[in-house]
């Protein structure tokens, strides 16, 4: 047998009131692979998302975390699996400067966050850690200690990157890691995204199809709940039924 | 210049936020510095400056649980109360030892915190809020009721309490009293500092901030809620059994919903999430109460009140947010381009 998928799910199935939102999806990522999950809105990209974290429990089918069944665990439990996520809308701590947010991140990580003994600052390793960590990022010394409300939008995006990134996940879920970025902006944070060590499982949920094209290896297109189809870009590209839904959607919108 | 080493050395000192600048030193000092002063210069008043302590104590609980972790809360006097019925009740019944008795309180409160914090922590805000509310009141009517134990509304009588570690009996001037609640209250303030500047601190204010965050982090958000409700509740029964002990009685009004939202007014007149606001708070709402009632004895809560507002208004974060914009405007005016 060849190594199970990194994260997997089977005939997956959430259902609001009549609405199938997700209905029987099965997908598998494989160890390290670049994925991207697409779809027009209403398709069921973000509750498929909440699916995989454990925000909201499917009513039928299972999500699978390296073989492991996880279905029944609450999210926290699944990040300590290793499954760890990115908000399409900034999740972050605005009173909180990146570098307190990446060593409370990190600090979770090391299972820390129960300990209430020794001041933070004694903890010397998770500061330099994060500052490390928001350095690679291209953070300077100052806009790490400033208030993350002073930061840019684009800076605050690598942030919610950084705070996925301090966690080491071996599956990491990007939900939309430009939206909203100015141009000007945006550069940085597709790096980033690009510079995502290989090791990392990815999944990335977009919208912008340039992102999409250039990054993901192997594609899934949802519409109405449903996996409408699956493979390479180019295969995606060319099919027919993606583009009428799809890209035929997207290209409208243009 | 700036190498992984600079980095590093400038990153931890951000970290904890203990606002080590030289203003914030001295203020602390002087905070400090006033109680001793205070014992000095009015003699007479001591009692009321124990009050001021137990008070302190009371507004750190709630800042605790309001301000750190955003944990709203209207029934807070539960655990104050819970905390003096029982170190009075030890007392009453042949047990006066103040230390022991003080820790016994603050258990009994944080086994309360930890049966009802299920309870509290489980709908939305709202929801939390009114259990807070209900039990509170629960607490009071099932004290009241219990008169045989609790001596009902006439208050529990024959509270003893032995010297303090065998050497310090409680005097008629309350000089132990004071001495005994400051020297708890200082204790008990950096223990609190301790517990905000560390790794659970930092989590309970990341919870605050932002629980979707924080759950996507792997933080086991309830369980760090249900630890500072707990906390909290242990620290408002230590406040309730200092209350109980210094004075050697109870009365119902330890449980009454009055003390609750004068703790939490307390809180937002002193500036919430930082320790010192729920201190000069209840420093500042205790000697107000004091001076107003003296001169208007009927009309004391308007002027509390009008202080609330003024405060709300023009000084978002309390006494400290106030003291702060003044900090800045002072070195503004002094410096201009200085750095």
């Amino acid at each position: 047998m060849t190594a199970p998928a990194a994260l997997e799910t089977r005939g997956l199935t959430r259902r609001f009131g009549g609405f199938a939102a997700v209905d029987g999806v099965s997908l598998a990522l494989a160890p390290g692979s670049r994925h991207a999950l697409i779809g027009p809105n209403g398709a069921g990209k973000t509750t498929l998302v909440n699916l995989l974290t454990g925000a909201i429990r499917p009513g039928a089918g299972a999500v699978l975390l390296e073989g492991r069944d996880v279905t029944a665990l609450p999210q926290h439990l699944r990040v300590k699996r290793g499954l760890a996520r990115t908000f399409q809308i900034n999740q972050l701590f605005p009173d909180l400067a990146p570098i307190e947010a990446v060593t409370l991140a990190l600090a979770e990580r090391e299972g820390l966050t129960a300990r209430w003994w020794r001041p933070v600052r004694a903890h010397r390793a998770l500061a330099e850690e994060a500052a490390a960590l928001l350095a690679r990022l291209r953070f300077a010394p100052a806009e790490m200690a400033a208030p993350t409300r002073d930061l840019a939008y684009g800076r605050q995006r690598l942030l919610e990157i950084a705070l996925a990134l301090a966690l080491k996940p071996r599956v990491l879920l990007l939900d939309e890691p430009a939206a909203g970025v100015p141009p000007e902006e945006s550069r940085e944070v597709l790096e980033a995204v690009a510079a995502l060590p290989r090791a990392v499982t990815v999944l990335l949920i977009e919208h912008d199809m340039d992102l999409v094209f250039r990054f993901a290896e192997r594609i899934t297109v949802l519409a109405q709940g449903r996996v409408l189809a699956e493979g390479t870009p180019e295969a995606v590209a060319r099919d027919p039924r993606v583009r009428e839904v799809y890209l035929g959607e997207a290209a409208a919108h243009a | 210049m700036s190498g992984g080493g600079t980095l590093a050395a400038a990153a931890p000192a951000r970290v904890g936020r203990a606002s080590r600048g030289r203003w914030g030193l001295a203020a602390e000092g002087l905070f400090w510095a006033a109680w001793p002063a205070a014992y000095l210069a009015f003699p007479d008043y001591l009692p009321l400056l124990s009050q001021v302590a137990i008070a302190a104590l009371f507004a750190l609980s709630l800042d605790l649980l309001v301000g750190y972790a955003g944990v709203v809360t209207l029934g807070q006097a539960a655990f104050f109360g819970l905390g003096a019925y029982t170190a009075g009740l030890l007392a009453v019944h042949g047990w006066g030892e103040p230390l022991s008795g003080l820790l016994l309180a603050a258990a009994a409160a944080a086994l309360l915190g930890l049966v009802t914090a299920p309870l509290v922590l489980r709908g939305g805000d709202l929801a939390g809020l009114m259990v807070t509310l209900g039990l509170g009141l629960m607490l009071y009517e099932a004290a009241n009721k219990a008169a045989p134990v609790t001596g009902g509304a006439d208050g529990l009588q024959g509270v003893e309490i032995w010297p303090v570690l065998g050497l310090w009996r409680f005097d008629l001037f309350g000089r132990t009293a004071f001495l005994y609640s400051l020297a708890v209250l200082v204790l008990l303030f950096l223990l609190a500092r301790l517990v905000v500047s560390s790794p659970f601190g930092l989590a309970l204010r990341g919870i605050r901030a932002n629980a979707r965050r924080m759950h996507a982090l792997g933080t086991p958000v309830r369980a760090r809620l249900v630890a500072a409700y707990v906390l909290a509740g242990a620290y408002a029964g230590a406040a309730g059994a200092l209350l109980a002990q210094t004075t050697q009685f109870v009365s119902l009004d330890v449980l009454a919903f009055q003390r609750s939202a004068e703790g939490l007014l307390m809180l937002v007149l002193g500036g919430l999430g930082r320790l010192y606001g729920g201190l000069l708070g209840a420093a500042a709402f205790v000697v107000a109460h004091q001076v107003l009632s003296e001169m208007t004895p009927q009309f004391w809560q308007f002027w509390i009140g009008a202080a609330l507002v003024v405060l709300a208004i023009a000084g978002r974060g309390g006494l400290l947010g106030l003291l702060a914009a003044g900090r800045a405007r002072l070195l503004a005016r002094r410096g201009g381009g200085g750095a």
